[in-house]
């Protein structure tokens, strides 16, 4: 088990992500990726999907990254960062290596929910050992605002637009963390930028996990969620407490909830601050904040009951 | 010393990556390549290798892995056919814009639709400008010994790209021939000790692969991947002259059949070729001055040396196992004249498709074409330029 580390001594680590890559000002993404690689006692070697992050932290002859990095293609990220833990499995059995290295693959919600899927699916059921992180922020935002399965229900996006016959999006969510955890992985997580210690200590507690990991952690995107640029922070908070984004992981099997809201807050607490769910407030729309709230309160509730199996 | 078997295509390819011991292969099944692999992995099983081998869900995840594996640092190996190699076809580019020395197997076979499993190449030539290095092989032993050689010619450090491997679906794959097999050692020391360039593993020198390139330098990025593309024929010869020293088989760019004094010439790919020179055989007995030009490095095609070889002819047939669907000619078709292109005097060319899906090619194919061919030589009249053969009107 991994050491507890405290802010003291994250601050005193290096980041491996420098400053002076062109992600906006306020993106959940790259603060996420800060987290990710400072909780790591050993150097990494990440893929990274096509998306935000990957066009803007390596515009040639520029990169942000101070540890190895690949970026290969949009729906490729885990095959990749898989074929490069080969290559590592293969040249410390011929004694060529030495280093103890992480695998780490990055990719959005659009690379990882939608057309990386079966890469990731892939990946996970092989074995590799390497960790996945899915920054999610409910769309494909490097094209514009697209709707992808990550895109929560009633959210405006530029491909499913509110008009006057469409509410935004008419589905749910995918829940992908617990897609990956069916694949009977040792170790899946749910994590937020706003809960920065549990976030750390479940990279940490991967990464000392062999085989396949996955976390899914929520990345606010403040011109898709049309929010205040330096929200990314608190709406990843409120996500949390309202329990959209609960806190969790799912170690050999058992469902472990790492953070529960003292008083659960309501779901509106998460839409109103954000431009996207605007339409949601219309008098008309009532019933549609109704069911998502509902919805919200099905999924926590399922959740716990998970939990609760598993506890004695 | 060589050691004479009787093996398939399929056997001697994967036998060869035996001898190879890549680091890591990451393959996918799909007739009729499976065969390839599933020896390959036997050798895998049995400890007769030291590779890695990754088993993945797709061939689009084959060629991904390959990626990640090869800008890992190592030597990287897996094998396609057909609608394989076409859901590779994304990653295919960004193999060779990245540089990065794979080496594939393609046993060719069609592309759907209609969906069919058998031999042309179709699959190949749909993957022609995707910056690969293609050999093609007339039959198992020539399958046998470009494998090996591509290694040495990807590589080399003058060149650093893929290499794609090429020999008939079933007609070549799965037929049994004689095969000559070097030693293990030989083919061990003939390739030599793989040559890091930028490894990913190398974590105290941090190196980025996959960079975002605009309009201000993408340019330049491409002209320098042209540049390396005509480096690549030159590699080729060397490699093959050590070969030769190795093996006693000759191999250069092509391989020109009793060209030289010919008036009429077939230009064909693959083990069509062999067919065809046996009836080339029987003309030349008969006091025709007939010849063949077969291609072996087929990208970056190597046009002048196949302009110059071609020249003299009066009239000339290039036979294409796959269509290039728009009403032009066929691919190879297309390169051949693009190479004669430069001078004023040059044959007469026309065009045949051939043998898709499986359908024969058989010797009375070839004695029609060369007929076709010697009238065309003689009245300079063309009946058609281009035209299926061995269908049904």
């Amino acid at each position: 088990m991994a050491k507890v580390l405290t802010l003291k001594e994250l601050s005193k680590r290096e980041i491996n992500l420098s400053p002076g890559h062109r992600m906006c000002s306020g993106c959940g993404a790259p603060i996420v990726v800060k987290m990710v690689l400072l909780a790591s006692d050993y150097p990494v070697v990440a893929s990274n999907a096509t998306g935000c992050l990957e066009v803007s932290s390596c515009i040639s002859t520029y990169t942000a990254w101070k540890i190895p990095w690949i970026h290969n293609a949009f729906e490729n990220a885990a095959a990749t960062i898989s074929g490069v833990e080969a290559m590592y499995r293969s040249l410390k059995r011929q004694g060529k290596i030495t280093d103890e290295i992480k695998f780490i693959g990055f990719g959005g919600d659009g690379g990882t929910y939608d057309i990386g899927l079966q890469s990731l699916s892939g990946s996970m059921e092989r074995g590799h050992d390497m960790l996945y992180i899915c920054y999610d922020n409910g769309a494909y935002m490097n094209t514009g605002i697209q709707r992808s399965s990550a895109t929560p229900f009633g959210a405006d996006t530029t491909t499913r637009p509110v008009g006057s016959v469409v509410p935004g999006k008419t589905e749910k969510r995918k829940n992908l963390t617990k897609i990956i955890a069916a694949h009977n992985i040792p170790y899946a997580a749910q994590a937020s930028p706003s809960h920065w210690s549990d976030l750390v200590k479940k990279v940490r507690k991967a990464l000392e996990i062999k085989g396949p990991k996955f976390m899914n952690i929520l990345a606010p995107c403040n011109r898709g969620w049309r929010s205040r640029s330096d929200d990314a922070i608190a709406l990843s908070r409120l996500a949390v407490e309202t329990c959209y984004w609960p806190l969790y992981e799912i170690e050999d099997g058992v469902t472990k909830i790492t953070f529960k809201p003292k008083e659960k807050k309501p779901i509106v607490d998460f839409l109103k601050p954000q431009g996207r769910f605007k339409h949601l407030f219309k008098p008309e729309n009532e019933a549609l904040l109704a069911r998502i709230q509902e919805d919200v309160d099905k999924e926590w509730e399922k959740l716990q009951k998970e939990e609760a199996c598993f506890s004695t | 010393m060589a050691k004479v078997k009787a093996a398939t295509g399929n056997e001697a390819v994967a036998n060869a990556l035996r001898q190879v011991n890549p680091d890591v292969c990451a393959a996918y099944p799909i007739t009729p390549q499976t065969e390839l692999m599933q020896r390959f992995s036997t050798f895998v099983s049995d400890g007769k290798v030291k590779t890695e081998l990754v088993l993945v869900e797709s061939e689009h995840s084959a060629m991904s892995a390959c990626v990640g594996a090869s800008a890992a640092g190592g030597r990287v190996v897996t094998a396609t056919s057909a609608q394989g190699l076409a859901l590779m076809w994304e990653v295919l580019f960004i193999a060779s814009g990245t540089r990065l020395p794979i080496v594939m197997p393609v046993v060719n076979r069609a592309l759907s639709a209609p969906l069919n499993i058998h031999g042309d190449h179709s699959d190949a030539m749909g993957a022609r400008d995707s910056g690969w290095i293609q050999l093609w092989s007339e039959n198992a032993q020539e399958a046998y010994d470009n494998t090996i050689q591509a290694f040495r010619i990807g590589e080399h450090m003058d060149v650093r790209l893929p290499v794609m491997i090429n020999m008939d679906g079933f007609i070549i794959s799965h037929s049994i021939a004689r095969i000559e097999y070097l030693e293990d050692e030989e083919v061990s020391s003939f390739i030599g000790e793989f040559r890091l360039l930028n490894p990913l593993l190398d974590v105290a020198r941090p190196v980025s692969y996959g960079p975002l390139i605009l309009p201000d330098y993408y340019m330049e990025y491409r002209r320098a991947q042209s540049e390396v593309a005509a480096r690549v024929p030159d590699v080729v010869m060397d490699v093959a002259r050590d070969f030769e020293k190795l093996s006693g088989r000759k191999y250069g760019l092509f391989e020109a059949y009793r060209l030289d004094d010919a008036d009429i010439g077939i230009v064909i790919l693959n083990s069509a070729a062999g067919t065809s020179k046996d009836v080339i055989d029987e003309y030349r007995s008969r006091g025709v001055k007939a010849g063949l030009l077969k291609p072996r490095l087929y990208r970056p095609f190597p046009y002048r040396e196949v302009g110059e070889a071609l020249r003299h002819l009066k009239a000339l047939c290039v036979l294409d196992r796959a269509d290039a669907f728009g009403g032009s000619f066929g691919p190879v078709f297309i390169d051949v004249a693009t190479s004669l292109y430069p001078y004023d005097v040059r044959p007469i060319m026309i065009n045949k498709i051939y043998g898709l899906g499986g359908r024969d090619y058989m010797p009375d194919h070839a004695e029609a074409v060369l007929d076709e061919l010697l009238q065309i030589a003689e009245t300079g009249n063309v009946r058609r330029y281009k035209e299926y053969i061995g269908v049904r009107e």
